[in-house]
């Protein structure tokens, strides 16, 4: 007991960690991403008060079933991963693995609900630059084009998200990052779950308009 | 020691639950939403649906994000930052407002 907390004292002499600036440093970056994602929500907000009427028309041919289901995935998605921080901190490693892993399965999914989603969209047509779309009034064009650069943005993230995690398993399952040392599990969290807040807001703003 | 680990344990334990807590209250949110976005209610859906999605993203930032159980430093931090794009949004509205 006493040798070990001499070891312990030992070990917190040589390796120097700061978890809290890492979260911190983490956190800073966010800001970053808060900003990017609301100059676009910016841009959203005027143009939607400019174009109501087009607004509401072009948004009534997404497809909101899709959104609701690709909403609920990206919940349960973010609930899995802080799960795997609880489970890994009570030293589960092989149940933290399984949720990180379940994470990305459903971030999977919803990349594939997407490309259904966008897919049927330009098969009829509607795509940045399209004949037809170019066809629509100019507040539909620009409700489209938001639609694209915003989700697509968003699903830029997704992907990167998806990536961080698996680099983060790989980590959990070498055992360096595990239930003494798991801020980078933590860090990975609190980008997943920023793409879940983002998510938030677009799922009423462009699925939700009647 | 032994005490010891049995509490923060039992605090973890607490954790797992509120998690689940958290989700099942995100679902039933978003399915708010989704009702009255049906409901045809105008103008007042837009606002409703804002303030429904402020709601989910508190209880996203605070319990998932761990803010509430951070430094305080870390809530400094986000009052800033949310200051800050609250500052830009308003600037803009007012400019297309009364220009």
């Amino acid at each position: 007991m006493n040798n070990e907390n001499s070891i312990a004292i030992q070990n917190e002499h040589v390796v120097h960690r700061d978890d809290v600036g890492a979260r911190l440093g983490m956190w800073l970056f966010l800001f970053t991403e808060l900003l990017l994602f609301g100059g676009l929500f910016l841009v959203y907000a005027v143009y939607r008060h400019l174009y109501y009427e087009d607004f509401k028309i072009a948004a009534l041919s997404l497809n909101t079933t899709i959104g609701t289901l690709n909403t609920i995935i990206l919940l349960t998605s973010s609930l899995t991963v802080a799960l795997s921080i609880a489970v890994l901190q009570k030293g589960k490693r092989q149940l933290s693995i399984i949720l990180l892993m379940l994470t990305d399965v459903l971030a999977i999914i919803f990349m594939i609900n997407k490309y259904f989603e966008w897919s049927a969209k330009i098969h009829h047509g509607i795509f940045p630059g399209s004949e037809h779309l170019l066809g629509l009034p100019e507040g539909q064009i620009l409700f489209y084009g938001l639609y694209y650069i915003m989700t697509g943005l968003h699903a830029l993230h997704i992907i990167i998200g998806i990536v961080f995690i698996s680099i983060v398993l790989v980590f959990v399952s070498r055992g360096s990052v595990n239930e003494n040392n798991y801020v980078k599990l933590e860090n990975a969290g609190l980008y997943w779950h920023l793409v879940d807040l983002i998510w938030i807001f677009l799922f009423p703003f462009f699925y939700l308009i009647q | 020691m032994n005490h010891k680990s049995i509490e923060s344990n039992k605090h973890q334990e607490t954790s797992i639950s509120k998690y689940l807590l958290v989700w099942v209250s995100l679902l039933v949110f978003t399915s708010i939403t989704v009702t009255i976005a049906g409901l045809n209610l105008g103008s007042y859906a837009l606002l409703i649906a804002v303030f429904i999605a402020i709601i989910k993203s508190s209880l996203v930032i605070n319990i998932f994000m761990h803010i509430k159980y951070e430094e305080f430093i870390f809530k400094v931090f986000l009052a800033i930052g949310g200051f800050t794009l609250m500052i830009i949004f308003l600037l803009t509205f007012f400019d297309y407002t009364y220009r």
